[in-house]
Order: C-alpha cells, then sequence, then structure tokens
C-alpha cells in the first residue's frame, strides 16, 4: 500500500521534473506573438479573437500595464528586447522610445486611408501608427457630492477650490499616460509655469495618486472619493455599467493621446508582428476600437460612443507629441521631486 | 603484496585513506545537487543583486554612488523612518494582543478553545493584501463603519498598521503559544507555595518564563512587517514604505539599480532580526530541554470570563475581516447596489490574467508543494544523516537556512538580474513557470526544512548504521524507515508550502509573465487598477483553495495516521 | 607477517576528533569464536574503538584486518558484522518479522527461506510467535532480543554489541547476560561487546581489554584482570581495592605503618629502593582475620572504625595502629562478625596474605569509592 504511494510520489515527481524541463523549452505549432500593450484589460480579450479570428496561425501573448510602466518596461529591456510589437501605447511614448532606436519603420497595408495626424510623419516608412485618441475627463460621483455638498466642476480651475479638498484622485503621471497626458495639457493649454501653480494649488486637494488610469474614475465610481480625473472611456464604461457618475470633459480644453503600435527592431516574429501591424489599421480594427472610443485614426470611421462627455472632441487640444516627447523625462522628474517625493514626511 | 608494504601506513602515520562506497557517492551527488540548487536559486541571484546595487544603468562600477543617492534623496529617507515606526507599532500591539490571547488559551479554562485557536490562524490563509482590502469596506469613504476612525483616513499609518496586525497575529501567537506551553507547572506551585500573589507570580514566573518567547515574536513580527508590501500597497495612501519603494522603483521606474540599494535597505533588520532570533531559540531549546512539568490552568469564574470575552472579541474581529471580503466580492456595485452577484468573479473582464491567474496558482502551489517537499525532505535527510564530507554537509546547512533572511522581493528582484542577465545559461527559464517554482521552494526553504531536520532528529541515529552493516543500501531504509515515520512531518511541509505558494506576493510579483500570472498578483493588480471589489473576490478564492487544501491535509493526516501509523500505538 | 590466526586484528590505531586523540596508538587481536568485552569509564575509547571495527567512524591512522583482509579503509557496508545498540534501533513501522528480515530481504532470498531463518532466529533469541508485533509493542529486554536476531539474521562473522544492556532494568539485564552468552556459546560468532559495566565484562567476556583515555591498559582473562590487575587504574575500575601508601623495604618486602610485610610475586614496584614510597595493594576480601594472630605472617592491628551492612557480608572500615594509622576496609561475611563479634571501636588483628598483594610503584592518589 504505501510503497505503491512511494511509486506513485516518485512517478509524478520524475514526469513533473521532465514537464518543467520540457514546459521551459515550450513547443507549439503557432507563432507567438508577445505583444506589450497598455490597453485597458477588459478589451484585450475582444481584440485576441478579432485578430485570430482572421490570422489563425499567430497567438497573441499580451504584456499588459499602464503606460508609463509599460514604458519604462521597454526602457528597461533596451540591450535585450523581449517583446515582437508595442500595440495601443501612448504615441508620446512611442516618440521617445523611436529616439532611442527601439523600432524598425513598416508602412501596414492601407496606411494611406489613415489621417495623416496619426501617424508618424517624421519617418518613411513609418515607425509608429497611431490607433485611437483616449481622451482626458473628470468622473465625478453625483450621489457623494450631494452629501459633502460639492459643485460640479467644469473646469480644471474649478477642481483647485477649497470645497474640493481631499475629495479629488487623479493618477501619478509617472506610472500612468492617462496621468501624464493631463499634465502635459495643462502644460501646453497654461503655459509651463502656470500649470505647476495649478498642480500646487490642485496638490492640496488630491487625496491621493494612484497607479493606473482607469482607478481614479473606478474609485470615483464607487464613491471611494468623489472626484477622479481619468478619461472618457472608463468613465463612460461605468456610467453604462450604472455608476452614479457624470462624465465632464473641463472647459479649457483636454488633453488627450494616440493608442499606437511600432515593431520591435530585431523581432524573431516580423511576419506575424506586420499581420497584426496590417490588421490593426483594417476598418474592421478600426470599428472595434469606436465601440468603445470615440476618435479613432481612419476618418469617416467614427460614430459617437454612449455616455462619452457632449462636445468632448471640439475640446481636444492641439496636442504637440513631439514637444511632449521631449520633455517627458524632465516633467516627470520634475512632478516626482514635488509631489510624490514629499509625501507626508511628517506624520 | 610484501609486509612492509602493508605496515607502512601504520608506521609513517599516514591518515587512513577512506574508501567512499558507492551509496556516500550517491547521497554526496544528491546533496550537492540540492546545494548546488540553492547556489543558483539564492546565492547567485543574491550576488547579482548586490553587484547591481554598486552600478549605473550600464553597469559600470560606481561603488557607493547609488547609497548616497539614495541617502540624499529624502523622500525614500522617510521611507525608512515610515517602515520603522509602522513596524514598531505593529509589534507592540500584537505582542500585547497575540501575548493576552495565548495566555488565555493556555492558562485560563475558558471554552471554546480549539474554535478559537483555529480562528487565529485563519489570517494565514490570506495574502496580506486582502485585510487590507476589508479594512477598506470597513473603514474607506465608503466603509460601514467609517465614522469609528473619527475623522481619520483608514489610507495612512492607521490603516497599514491595522492591516499587519491581523496580517501577522496568527505568526505570534503560536510562538507565544508554544512559549508558553513550555513553562514549568513547578515554578507555579513554588510561587503559590511562597504566598505569591497572583500578580506577583505573572511578573516574577510568567513573564520571565516567556522572555524568549516575546523576544522571538518581536523579531518574527518585525521582519514580516518591514519587509511585507501588500498592506501598504493597498491602504498607503500618500504614506511611503520600503516595501513599495521597492516595487515603485523597479516596477514603476523600472529603476532596478535604485531597487538593488533600497532592497539591500531592507535587507539590513531583515537580516539582524533573523539572527538576533537565531539566538533566542537557541536559548530557548535549552530551557526546553530541562525536564518540566506542564501547567495545568485551574477554573476562575471571572479570569475565565474575561479570557473569554477577550479572544471572542479577537476571533469575531478576524472573522468579520473575512466575512466583509467575502461578503463585498458579491456585491454588485458597493456600495449603491448591494445586490449579490457573481459579477466581480468574472475575472476575464479584469487585470491581472483572470481565471488563468487562479489555476496558474494553483499549479505554482502543486508542483511548490511537491517539488519542495521532495527535495527538501531529502535534503534535511542527507544534511542529517549522511557519511563524513563535513564541508559539504556545512555548507549545504548554510545555505538551507540561509533564505528565511532574505525577505520575498529582494529574492524577486534578485532573480531579474541574475536569470535575465543576457549571458546566463539558465535564462531560458525566465518568465516560465519553473521559475516561479524555483522561487517559491527558495523562498520558503529554511521553515520546511527546520520541520523536516526536527523531525528526523528524532528518529534513532542508528538507523543508518544498521542499515550498514545489513548491506541495506540507505535510499531502501529511507523509503522503507524514514519516510514512513516521517508522513507527518511530509505532509505538513507539503501543506506550508503549498498555502505559501497560494498566498505569497512578494518574490514572484518580479517574475510572474502573461502566461504565468498569478491569483495573488492578480488581487495585486486588480486593487490597483480600482477593482476593489474583484480583487476581494480573488483573495476568497485563495482563502477557499487554502483552507480546503488545509482541510485535506487535516483529514489525510487523520486517516494516514490510523493506515500507517498503527505501530505508534501500545 | 606472521600470521598467528588472529580473527580480527587492529594495529597502532589512533583516532582524532579535531585535537583531541580519542584513540592512541591501539593494537590489538581478537580470535576467532571469542567473546571480548570493551571496558571503562564513559570517554575512555571503548565506543570509539568499536565503531572504527565497524567502519562507522573510520580511524585516523592504523589498521584493521578482519579474516585477513584489510578492512581499514572501508564503509561500514563492506565489511562483515551486525551490530545492535543501547537504543536498539529497531525500525519502529515494522513489525518484529520484517525487522528481523531486513537484511535478508535485500539479498533476494527466496520468501520461504527467510520466513523460516526468522521464525528460527526468534525461536533462538526466546521470542518465537511475537513477529506480528511492532517494536513499541514490546518491553525493553524483548526490543533487545529482537535486535539481537535481526543482527544475527546475515550470519556474520563479526556480533558487535554496543552497551546492550544498559537501557535495561537489572534483573532483565542479569537474565539476557546469560543469554547472550549462551547464544554467542552456540553460534560460535566473534563477538565484542561494549560497556562500562564490569559486572558484565567478568560474566560475559572471555578476555577483557581494559581502557583509559584512549590506551589499553590491559588485555586479559576476567580471572587475570581481577586477580592480577597490571594498573593501578585497572585495579582500580574493576571490583574493589584499597590502596595503601607504604615503603618498599628490600625484594618482596614492604613497609606498611611501621609493620614490615611480605610481598610475594605480584610486585610492579618499578624497581625502588628501600625506603621509597610506594603503593601497596589489597582487595577488602582478601583481608583475614579469622585465626590470625599478632604472631601471623604479614599481621596487621588495626582497630575497627565503621561497620556498613551490604546484604550478604559487611564492609568493614579499619585503621592501622602504629603512628600513620593508615585506614583501609575489609570484607568480612556475617557469620565471621557473628563468631569473633567485631563491633566499632574494638581492636581486630588482620592478615593480608602475601600472594594476594600487589604492590604499584607510584604513589597512586586513589578516589575513594569506585564505581
Amino acid at each position: 500500500m504505501r510503497s505503491k504511494f512511494l511509486k506513485q510520489l516518485a512517478a509524478i515527481t520524475a514526469g513533473g521534473l521532465l514537464v518543467l524541463g520540457l514546459g521551459a523549452s515550450g513547443a507549439q505549432a503557432k507563432t507567438d506573438l508577445l505583444v506589450y500593450t497598455a490597453i485597458e484589460a477588459d478589451e484585450l480579450a475582444k481584440f485576441k479573437k478579432a485578430f485570430e479570428g482572421d490570422y489563425p496561425d499567430v497567438n497573441i501573448k499580451w504584456v499588459r500595464d499602464s503606460t508609463g510602466i509599460m514604458t519604462s518596461k521597454l526602457m528597461a529591456e533596451k540591450n535585450n528586447p523581449k517583446a515582437d510589437i508595442v500595440w495601443g501605447l501612448a504615441a508620446t511614448s512611442l516618440m521617445k522610445l523611436s529616439n532611442e532606436g527601439y523600432f524598425q519603420g513598416y508602412a501596414p497595408k492601407g496606411i494611406e486611408k489613415l489621417g495623416k495626424l496619426y501617424y508618424d510623419q517624421k519617418n518613411n516608412p513609418p515607425q509608429w501608427v497611431g490607433q485611437r485618441a483616449w481622451i482626458a475627463s473628470v468622473c465625478f460621483n453625483t450621489v457623494e457630492a450631494g452629501k459633502y455638498k460639492l459643485p460640479l466642476p467644469t473646469s480644471w480651475a474649478d477642481l483647485t477650490k477649497p470645497v474640493y479638498k481631499g475629495h479629488v484622485i487623479m493618477p501619478n503621471p509617472n506610472s500612468s499616460g492617462t496621468g501624464f497626458l493631463d499634465v502635459s495639457s495643462w502644460m501646453q493649454l497654461m503655459g509651463e509655469d502656470n500649470a505647476w501653480k495649478f498642480m500646487d494649488a490642485l496638490h492640496v486637494n488630491i487625496s491621493r495618486y494612484t497607479h493606473s488610469g482607469s482607478a481614479p474614475c473606478k474609485l470615483a465610481a464607487s464613491g471611494e472619493v468623489p472626484v477622479g480625473i481619468s478619461f472618457a472611456y472608463r468613465g463612460a464604461k461605468s456610467k453604462s455599467g450604472g455608476a452614479p457618475i457624470e462624465v465632464i470633459a473641463p472647459s479649457e480644453g483636454v488633453g488627450w493621446d494616440l493608442e499606437s503600435f511600432a515593431i520591435v527592431k530585431n523581432t524573431k516574429n516580423l511576419a506575424a508582428a506586420r499581420m497584426l501591424a496590417d490588421w490593426s489599421v483594417s476598418a474592421k480594427a478600426m470599428k472595434i476600437y469606436n465601440e468603445e472610443y470615440a476618435v479613432v485614426a481612419m476618418p469617416g470611421i467614427a460614430k459617437p460612443v454612449k455616455n462619452f462627455p457632449p462636445g468632448i472632441l471640439e475640446k481636444m487640444i492641439q496636442n504637440d507629441f513631439a514637444w511632449a516627447a521631449k520633455n517627458q523625462d524632465r516633467i516627470l522628474n520634475k512632478w516626482r521631486d514635488k509631489y510624490d517625493a514629499k509625501s507626508d514626511p511628517k506624520k | 603484496m610484501t609486509g612492509t608494504a602493508t605496515l607502512a601506513p601504520a608506521l609513517s602515520g599516514l591518515a587512513v585513506k577512506e574508501k567512499v562506497s558507492r551509496e556516500d557517492w550517491i547521497m554526496r551527488g544528491i546533496l550537492l545537487a540540492i546545494a548546488l540548487f540553492l547556489t543558483v536559486s539564492i546565492l547567485l541571484p543574491l550576488y547579482f543583486l548586490m553587484s547591481k546595487g554598486f552600478q549605473d544603468k550600464d553597469g559600470t562600477f560606481t561603488g557607493l554612488a547609488n547609497f548616497t543617492e539614495f541617502f540624499s534623496t529624502p523622500a525614500l529617507f522617510y521611507s525608512i523612518q515610515n517602515s520603522l515606526v509602522i513596524t514598531l507599532w505593529t509589534s507592540g500591539i500584537v505582542l500585547i494582543l497575540a501575548f493576552t490571547f495565548a495566555y488565555g488559551l493556555t492558562r485560563s479554562c475558558m471554552p471554546f478553545k480549539s474554535l478559537f485557536k483555529g480562528i487565529a490562524l485563519v489570517p494565514i490563509l490570506m495574502p496580506s493584501l486582502l485585510p487590507a482590502i476589508s479594512l477598506v469596506y470597513f473603514f474607506g469613504k465608503q466603509g460601514v463603519i467609517t465614522s469609528w476612525l473619527f475623522g481619520y483616513e483608514i489610507y495612512g499609518p492607521i490603516g497599514i498598521v491595522m492591516g499587519e496586525i491581523i496580517y501577522v497575529f496568527p505568526h505570534a501567537m503560536t510562538i507565544m503559544l508554544i512559549a508558553m506551553a513550555m513553562s514549568d507547572a513547578r515554578l507555579y506551585e513554588a510561587s503559590e507555595a511562597l504566598g505569591a500573589s497572583k500578580l506577583k507570580t505573572f511578573f516574577t514566573v510568567t513573564l520571565p518564563g516567556m522572555r524568549y518567547g516575546l523576544v522571538s515574536a518581536f523579531f518574527v513580527t518585525f521582519t514580516l512587517v518591514i519587509t511585507d508590501f501588500g498592506v501598504p500597497k493597498v491602504l498607503g495612501g500618500k504614506y511611503n514604505v520600503l516595501a513599495t519603494d521597492v516595487y515603485k522603483q523597479v516596477v514603476g521606474r523600472q529603476d532596478f539599480e535604485m531597487g538593488a540599494v533600497v532592497s539591500m535597505v531592507l535587507l539590513v533588520p531583515a537580516v539582524l532580526a533573523f539572527f538576533a532570533d537565531r539566538l533566542v531559540q537557541r536559548k530557548q531549546v535549552a530551557m526546553l530541554s530541562t525536564r518540566a512539568v506542564p501547567y495545568v490552568p485551574k477554573p476562575s469564574r471571572g479570569f475565565d470570563m474575561a479570557m473569554l470575552g477577550f479572544c471572542g472579541l479577537v476571533g469575531f474581529i478576524i472573522l468579520a475581516i473575512l466575512g466583509m471580503a467575502f461578503f463585498a466580492s458579491f456585491v454588485k456595485f458597493w456600495p449603491y447596489d448591494l445586490t449579490l452577484g457573481l459579477k466581480n468573479y468574472q475575472f476575464d473582464l479584469m487585470d491581472g490574467g483572470g481565471w488563468a491567474s487562479y489555476f496558474n496558482s494553483i499549479e505554482l502551489a502543486s508542483w511548490t508543494a511537491v517539488v519542495g517537499t521532495v527535495m527538501i525532505f531529502i535534503g534535511a535527510y542527507l544534511v542529517e544523516k549522511s557519511n563524513g564530507f563535513q564541508a559539504g554537509r556545512s555548507a549545504m546547512q548554510f545555505l538551507c537556512i540561509m533564505p528565511m533572511a532574505v525577505p520575498g522581493l529582494v529574492l524577486g528582484l534578485a532573480y531579474i538580474f541574475f536569470f535575465n542577465h543576457p549571458d546566463n545559461p539558465l535564462g531560458f527559464l525566465y518568465h516560465t513557470m519553473p521559475i516561479l517554482v524555483i522561487c517559491t521552494v527558495t523562498h520558503f526553504y529554511t521553515v520546511a526544512h527546520l520541520t523536516a531536520v526536527t523531525a528526523l532528529k528524532q528518529m534513532d541515529p542508528e538507523f543508518e548504521s544498521v542499515s550498514a552493516s545489513l548491506k541495506v543500501p540507505f535510499y531502501k531504509t529511507f523509503r522503507r524507515v524514514t519516510v514512513p515515520v516521517c508522513v507527518p512531518a511530509i505532509l505538513d511541509i507539503s501543506m506550508y508550502l503549498f498555502v505559501n505558494a497560494m498566498t505569497t506576493v512578494s518574490a514572484v510579483v518580479f517574475l510572474y509573465s502573461p502566461d504565468t500570472t498569478l491569483a495573488s498578483v492578480a488581487v495585486l493588480n486588480m486593487d490597483d487598477a480600482g477593482d476593489t471589489a474583484p480583487a476581494a473576490a480573488m483573495g476568497m478564492m485563495i482563502v477557499i483553495t487554502a483552507a480546503g487544501v488545509r482541510l485535506i491535509h487535516s483529514l489525510l493526516t487523520r486517516s494516514l495516521a490510523r493506515r500507517t501509523q498503527a505501530w505508534r500505538k501500545r | 607477517m606472521a600470521d598467528n590466526g588472529a580473527y580480527l586484528k587492529v594495529e597502532n590505531l589512533t583516532k582524532k576528533f579535531g585535537d583531541f586523540t580519542a584513540l592512541k596508538n591501539i593494537s590489538l587481536e581478537v580470535f576467532e569464536g571469542e567473546f571480548v568485552c570493551f571496558l571503562g569509564p564513559s570517554g575512555c575509547g571503548k565506543t570509539t574503538l568499536l565503531r572504527a571495527i565497524a567502519g562507522l567512524d573510520i580511524q585516523t591512522f592504523g589498521r584493521i584486518e578482519q579474516a585477513g583482509r584489510d578492512i581499514s579503509g572501508l564503509p561500514p557496508s563492506e565489511r562483515d558484522f551486525g551490530i545492535v545498540f543501547q537504543s536498539y534501533a529497531l525500525f519502529p513501522n515494522l513489525t518484529v518479522n520484517r525487522n528481523v528480515a531486513y537484511g535478508l530481504e535485500n539479498r533476494k532470498t527466496p520468501k520461504p527461506e527467510i520466513a523460516a531463518k526468522v521464525t528460527e532466529l526468534l525461536l533462538l533469541v526466546g521470542m518465537p510467535e511475537q513477529g506480528d508485533k511492532y517494536p513499541a509493542q514490546l518491553s525493553g529486554g524483548q526490543q533487545q532480543r529482537v535486535a539481537l536476531a535481526r543482527a544475527l539474521a546475515t550470519s556474520p562473522g563479526l556480533l558487535l554489541l554496543d552497551e546492550p544492556l544498559s537501557a535495561l532494568d537489572a534483573k532483565v539485564r542479569a537474565r539476557l547476560r546469560h543469554e547472550i552468552k549462551d547464544l554467542q556459546l552456540k553460534l560460535g560468532v566473534t563477538t565484542i561487546m561494549v560497556t562500562h559495566d564490569q559486572e558484565e565484562a567478568l560474566t560475559m567476556a572471555d578476555r577483557i581489554v581494559v581502557m583509559n583515555e584512549g590506551v589499553i591498559e590491559q588485555v586479559g582473562t576476567p580471572e587475570d584482570i581481577y586477580s592480577r590487575p597490571k594498573s593501578p587504574f585497572v585495579a582500580d575500575f574493576v571490583g574493589t581495592m584499597n590502596f595503601l601508601a607504604g615503603t618498599a623495604n628490600g625484594k618482596g618486602r614492604v613497609k606498611l605503618d611501621g609493620i614490615e610485610l611480605a610481598a610475594n610475586g605480584n610486585t610492579d614496584d618499578g624497581g625502588a629502593a628501600p625506603g621509597e614510597a610506594i603503593t601497596i595493594c589489597i582487595r577488602p576480601e582478601d583481608v583475614v582475620t579469622r585465626g590470625v594472630t599478632r604472631d601471623t605472617d604479614n599481621a596487621v592491628p588495626a582497630v575497627v572504625d565503621n561497620l556498613e551492612f551490604l546484604g550478604s557480608f559487611y564492609r568493614i572500615s579499619l585503621h592501622t595502629q602504629g603512628p600513620d594509622r593508615t585506614g583501609f576496609r575489609a570484607d568480612f561475611s556475617i557469620n565471621l562478625m557473628r563468631d569473633l563479634d567485631i563491633s566499632e571501636g574494638r581492636d581486630v588483628v588482620v592478615s593480608f596474605p602475601a600472594d594476594l598483594i600487589r604492590i604499584y610503584g607510584e604513589a597512586f592518589i586513589h578516589s575513594d569509592e569506585t564505581v
């Protein structure tokens, strides 16, 4: 009895070690395409299914994280890149990485149908190609607002009013792309000095900075913090899900960035990466983008999206990606020193 | 062969050349293989981590530049201060609570003792993130009893301390319980005979007798809290501590060099506490060897009721924490729609890797339990029972104890440096399930090893000599005698490894890949993304699984005891 | 080397544990079929020597030969011996049968043969019909018998017993002594037993090896060791001995507290010149008083200090009547005490028979009351 049990145990162990060994080397017929992305988790399955339906020989493997973290990760792997293609990451980040010689140019089939604003005009073939824009918005919990007697904010400036003290939450621009596009847009709207002054005032009202760009809206939706600086897609999604929130596009203008893709230099799966690139600029893909996002790279496709703040498209700022990419590190370091580094030393 | 030739060694005083038997070679071979494993799984990674702290991003040696930067960055420096504040507060409160709780269990005649003991151990089954998430539901802005904080915020030191208390309570309580069970009834009889009051007896007998237990519990609490990052991750708010700093530096900024520096700073108190604890443990063992008579409490209505009240309260709080996480995980949309449903269990729509994470975690835990138990038990057996080869055995002993001094975050980070190094031939392991198994086995090696050693030490040291004289190879005796006799300890080890592999976050958070996302890390990532309720739901899946395994373990132990341990009965 | 027929030869054995030398240049021969005891106080090296012979702790220097084969550096598994430990070391999860069969099963012996052998062995050690019990269900004495059966099962050329009886109570111990000895005689297996119990050694051994501080003090038959101890240590360790300070007084003569005594034969005074200090030894039971007068040879007038009743005899403390008042002890039978009416404070004359006196050269400092 006992010795049989032990024999089985031994067999399991031996078998296990073998499987561990095999598993490590990996043996699959399909091409695994390692895709680094910052797209929201709840959309990933949809994209994977749609793409693999059209290209059954390719198997997408997602590595997802917030924009800032994905950018840092890519930067850290610079000498030994792991990703085949970066997909759905902020154009600002891709431009920064492009300057480091991270990517190889490729003009996907049908790129001529995209708006010129939406892909790399500096290089030919382009190093990065935009897919859709995500736009800053403020999520405002009406139930909690009633409790604390908070007026509905309509502008960025409103958020610095003392009435909102401790009631505002925003993403940390060092880790979140949404956080950075907010900071970047304020600078482009107000000029750098005024933007810092604005953020000093805002910092007083901020309850804390989150790691991800969607967390503030989720926390606003659940009433944890009434006002969350986030982005339109997350706000609309939460509102459609039944959260008691208003999604607001502040009157001064809203920042935005392009979810874009770029093929990593020296990828071993170039063919598969190009397939994803081609698919990503197709009308079919654009229609899927539009299910959740109001602005896509191919003109004439987009239909209005439910619960997006009215007039938000008009409020999108004239975004200077090149400026943002060039100044990103400087701005982020200064931001860290001002607001992150000095978090509550006296407590 | 001539007479002079055979006599020569004796006359010239040449040392006898021992012939190493085939079996000894096998033993040494396996011992070396396990030592090699530990070298690769802890020694080399730590070396790479250490050296990284003295390098810049391009790998050039920069001496203490990184450390200078660290200590001149006020934010990071404040983290040390914050970490110490949190740790000392938590340790202080936990020691008092755990002491009183254990006192009630051992020194009173209150009812439901084993029930309370079981409840006190519940937090072991949770990832440390879960009590923290539960606290959000109690004391967050939308919490049910937020007002009880008198306007203070749960996000900050108060919340961290509360979460950590729940996280480390079972560990401190277990140590106290062991220390109290060891005390000598004769001292109490003597004290009573001398007419000392209860209070005086407490201060002259109870407390001094507990001093090693108290000190040991303090060090364990200290190490667990200062290296935990689950609780401060969820409840830290703007309050930074060392553990979250490592995470921020590495995951947030991908600044591995600075991460290495912070983790070395984190390593210092952990190692100090480790050595202090070892020292104290040794003294406690010396105390244990005296022939103590176990203390049997006498009923005392008032005291028993007071203890029942206290233990009941603590038990209630622990169950409430668990119950709140359980409840919140089913609530559709806290706090606006309190209808129940399974929406939060649709993990595939969230960050963290979906249901696959859960099954990956089970896979990891199973592998860790099987591979870890086999390796650790065999390793302990060889360290204890093999012949000669003193140097190898001492080295092995050191390697087996070492993992305990290394916090998980530090270990995980060290793995990145070592296994992701472009020149490392083992690089193929990076981002795979095996590396998670290796890391987890290593992370929890020491406690499992010590459990195995304790069980093996209780066996007659001459079994191996007898087998050798009967020409039975050691491995047959190992299989026919050692393993069957040690079945209870082996089951304990495998359960310990399984539960810890399910709940651990700290080391694996740096090592998972898209194919090997883990449930415990998913809790972290979902909470990070603001999906608090799904995070609680995944946390509950971990608790339920760990509890289930615990249940299976106790059933298995009982039935195995009946079948294979018949010989224990007289 | 000339073969003198020794079964086991130990030559110049030295064992060091770090700086500590546990065995110092030990040489020893054991003959086929012999029962040899290693006797000595704890820490004398007897167990170390046994473990070296077994290969469990291999010596630092020196050579061991068993049945003509050099086994000096061999691991235990390549030597030919069976061993029984003080702790019995029975496998707790195996029945008595499986324990005894343990060595046989590994040799691919056919099952019926094993069963027959196990039954035979259990019968031999007086434990028939107990084969299905587990060790924990047996008494200490029974466990030791099983351990013995297990060690004998593979018919080893050498049986090693490491304090096999020490953990048992006195009665069981006495019974097992005889059983083991009888068994050994019956099987004729060469046996080495380690013990610190002189009585055990004296009753069981063909020859005793007395050891102290890593060296062999004396090798000899029990009779030899008891009656002709070669050193004060042996004299002291085995049996009880009076160590009395005296002086040499020419060949075969010594002086004790002014009285001249004849000492035949057993002199080991290193040729002490007359007047030099020597130690005079006499066992308490060798002191004679019945029919002794001041005119008897080696008569010593003494005073009784104290009587100690020890059951079958009295141990009497006395001192000489000269200026030294040298104290010594004598064992007197009960009827002698009755006949001579010996009581505290009385003067008696005793005699130290000349051929039972032993003389040692050095002034031996005697620790009162040995084990």
